[in-house]
């Protein structure tokens, strides 16, 4: 998502207490700053040029080569939104929201004590356990897709948010059981010996030391699950259909064989990345100290 | 403000955001199907759709009490979709849009209902009135029928006449492909950026194989023989594909192996195209009140070489799943859909050029709608008239058909020959290379049916 990748990436610019660590490198030359503007740009592009083509009449995008300069219209817009067109994308919308926040949070609850389990206090084979979660997600989705919807005709289950809730919590759980034991890594030790000295229980440890220094982390996990389960279209598009379609596959049907649909599509591809976007923007800091830390480890 | 407390406000949000949304699990926690006065429908994203669903609320719903929940997806995807869901008999959509070629494929599998009982309980819909080339084409093997036309279409050639007529060329009134050819260098660059003709060279079993196949059917080739024999290599397949490949290579658009319907109509309705071989559905199109080129073309039938006519014959048409438990609701809206009165509702709220036509005679008998369409209503209904499924070329065929063969393996088969017709308009492939692997392709379908049927 362009919204995380066009944000340079920094070192941890934050200690555990929240205020400014000073940074130790000197600050890298103009040349290397432009390249980073100009990365951070051509990632950009696609994006604004999406944008610009919604606010733009059917005629005008499909014209070769593209008019940028053409007059702006909210035609686009209005036939997403269904003005006067007998459609209505809210329904969708709230599904895509009900799928993707209750996975993530149903995934945040399974990922924590398990992440624990494989860091702070590794249990015994962990790497084995480790390797374990991420075989799962060796198989591709498409391979698993047939016998799921036949599972899913077979327990009435077609058709019904709460079997994508499943799904997608099983599709983001080893990223999130990943992420987050890299995340509870970075815990020093010595601040947990330390804590215990001063006879901090396990509850008082996890909520005054620990949680501090991996919210970052939880919430870089928490966005990326968010917009893994809001993107998707495969099991969407192949399990639900009137009452419990998703965005992405209200999206794509504006797609049609048949006449001009560029300006609506783009409209509609828009408003639909918006709340990611916006989630992006509002966790933006965290995100990045998250995002960076577990890179750079 | 401290980042301790933005933490806390974050966790707070999301937790009141979590409550709020799974306390509306309205929206898709329960059953599926709605009340018994709910049809579901999936159908393909083709703007007679959208201008329905935009008219059922207000003009179906609130005179039968019958609501119509839609999906609507891109055509590849819808296909996807429905047979997906027909052939596990899943039940969760009561009407879908077919196709005259998927219809009788169906049919054969008792996926969809037959329909003959409700037409003949219900002469207010008059069957007889619908076009006959479709209701055969929507008829199954048992000769029952098992859909209704929503619109219908044949091929045929549209032509700038402003373009010709300044060029001293007369069109003539069933004109060869040569003559097509001709004219085509003829008006190559006739204006700046305009191409002599448009043709599909898009990837596709319904893209580029669409006009192709009318093509290799006049050219006097055939996909298979009555027996079941591959002929894609045969001479006849190869001139034809030679000949197409030629004309859109030396006179024909830019990009066009990746052009389709969509973008041959962009460059036609932007002047950079003098004559288009395609769908008569893309005449409501290039004459609509908006369009630079209305009252500008010109519409000659299908060109030929040793048929007398070339026309395709397809419909997106309504059937009903046989697992559906509302058929009689979903006939209610396939009745309604399908009938002369839905047609003028469009003509009189959305206007004529936007009527769901091509399906019904009484069509092309309607003041109102002549007004509008007059440029192209009379040959859309002639090349309607004139297309004969189940004798399309100069040999009898083993299935029926004219720019597809009715058999569920020809659009895999038919889409990966495209690949290399398509290779072969960019310069990439010969058209002997593209046709060689075609034709093994071909056998391996050819043998399966021998096998059946010597078996």
């Amino acid at each position: 998502m362009s919204s995380i990748t066009d944000v340079a990436p920094v070192a941890a610019t934050r200690t555990p207490e929240g205020r400014p660590r000073r940074t130790r490198k000197p600050r890298s030359g103009p040349l290397l700053g432009l390249l980073a503007w100009v990365i951070g740009f051509l990632f950009v592009v696609p994006v604004l040029w999406m944008v610009l083509t919604s606010f733009h009449s059917e005629e005008d995008a499909a014209t070769n080569p593209p008019s940028l300069a053409a007059p702006l219209t909210l035609e686009g817009y209005r036939e997403f939104f269904g003005v006067g067109t007998g459609t209505n994308p809210w329904p969708s919308l709230l599904n895509s929201l009900t799928a993707s926040v209750v996975s993530t949070v149903i995934v945040l609850l399974l990922a924590l004590p398990a992440a624990y389990a494989l860091s702070i206090k590794p249990v015994r084979k962990w790497s084995d356990v480790l390797f374990f979660f991420l075989s799962t997600r060796m198989l591709p989705i498409v391979a698993g897709l047939l016998p799921i919807y036949l599972f899913a005709q077979w327990s009435g289950l077609l058709d019904n948010i709460w079997l994508l809730i499943v799904l997608y919590t099983a599709m983001n759980l080893p990223i999130a059981v990943w992420m987050m034991r890299s995340f509870l890594a970075e815990v020093p030790v010595e601040m947990l010996e330390a804590a215990q000295m001063d006879g901090a229980g396990l509850l008082r440890t996890l909520r005054a030391v620990v949680a501090p220094v991996v919210l970052p982390g939880i919430a870089a996990t928490s966005l990326i699950c968010f917009i893994f389960s809001w993107n998707e279209l495969l099991l969407a598009r192949t399990l639900t259909g009137t009452v419990a379609q998703t965005a992405p596959v209200y999206l794509t049907g504006f797609v049609t064989s048949q006449g001009l649909f560029l300006a609506q599509v783009c409209a509609a591809a828009f408003a639909v990345s918006l709340p990611v976007l916006i989630a992006g923007f509002a966790a933006q800091d965290k995100l990045v100290q998250g995002l960076s830390l577990g890179a750079v480890k | 403000m401290h980042p301790r407390t933005r933490s806390a406000l974050a966790v707070a949000t999301t937790t009141v955001l979590t409550v709020g949304v799974t306390g509306c699990a309205g929206w898709g926690g329960g059953p599926t199907g709605g009340g018994p006065d709910t049809i579901d429908v999936l159908m393909v994203n083709n703007p007679q759709m959208v201008d329905l669903q935009q008219l059922t609320a207000e003009h179906f719903t609130a005179e039968t009490g019958i609501s119509v929940n839609y999906t609507v997806l891109p055509e590849n995807d819808v296909r996807d979709k429905i047979s997906q869901e027909f052939s596990s008999q899943a039940g969760q959509y009561d009407v879908a849009t077919l196709s005259n070629f998927e219809i009788p494929i169906y049919a054969r599998s008792e996926w969809i209902a037959p329909l003959d009982e409700y037409v003949a309980a219900d002469p207010e819909f008059d069957q007889d009135d619908v076009l006959a080339p479709l209701t055969a084409s929507l008829s199954g093997d048992d000769g029952r029928l098992y859909g209704e036309p929503f619109y219908g279409e044949s091929s045929f050639l549209m032509y700038r006449r402003d373009v010709l007529d300044a060029a001293g060329i007369t069109m003539p009134d069933a004109p060869t492909w040569q003559e097509v050819a001709d004219i085509a260098a003829q008006v190559d660059g006739a204006e700046p950026g305009m191409a002599g003709i448009c043709l599909r060279g898009q990837p596709g079993w319904g893209q580029v194989f669409a006009p192709l196949t009318t093509v290799v059917n006049t050219f006097g080739g055939t996909w298979f023989t009555e027996d079941w024999q591959p002929q894609v290599d045969s001479a006849e397949f190869r001139d034809a594909v030679q000949f197409y490949v030629d004309l859109v290579r030396e006179h024909g658009e830019v990009g066009a192996p990746q052009a389709g319907f969509t973008e041959c109509l962009n460059n036609v309705v932007q002047g950079n195209a003098a004559m288009w071989y395609d769908a008569t559905s893309a005449a409501g199109s290039l004459e609509s009140a908006d369009s630079p080129v209305r009252g500008l073309m010109g519409y000659a039938p299908a060109p030929v070489v040793e048929t007398d006519s070339s026309g395709w014959l397809y419909a997106w048409s309504w059937s009903i799943q046989q697992a559906s438990s509302k058929k009689d609701a979903a006939w209610e809206f396939v009745s309604w859909a399908s009938s002369q009165e839905y047609e003028e509702l469009v003509g009189a709220e959305l206007g004529w050029s936007r009527v769901p036509a091509g399906k019904r005679a009484s069509t092309y008998e309607n003041p109102d709608y002549l007004a509008e369409a007059s440029a192209f209503a009379e040959p859309t209904l002639a090349a309607i008239q004139a297309a004969d499924p189940n004798d399309p070329g100069v040999q009898p065929r083993p299935a029926p058909g004219i720019q597809f063969i009715g058999i569920p393996e020809f659009p895999d088969l038919a889409t990966q020959v495209s690949q290399d017709v398509s290779s072969a308009i960019a310069g990439q492939m010969t058209v002997d290379e593209a046709l060689d692997r075609g034709q093994q392709l071909a056998e391996d379908v050819a043998a399966r049916y021998r096998e059946r049927e010597s078996g």
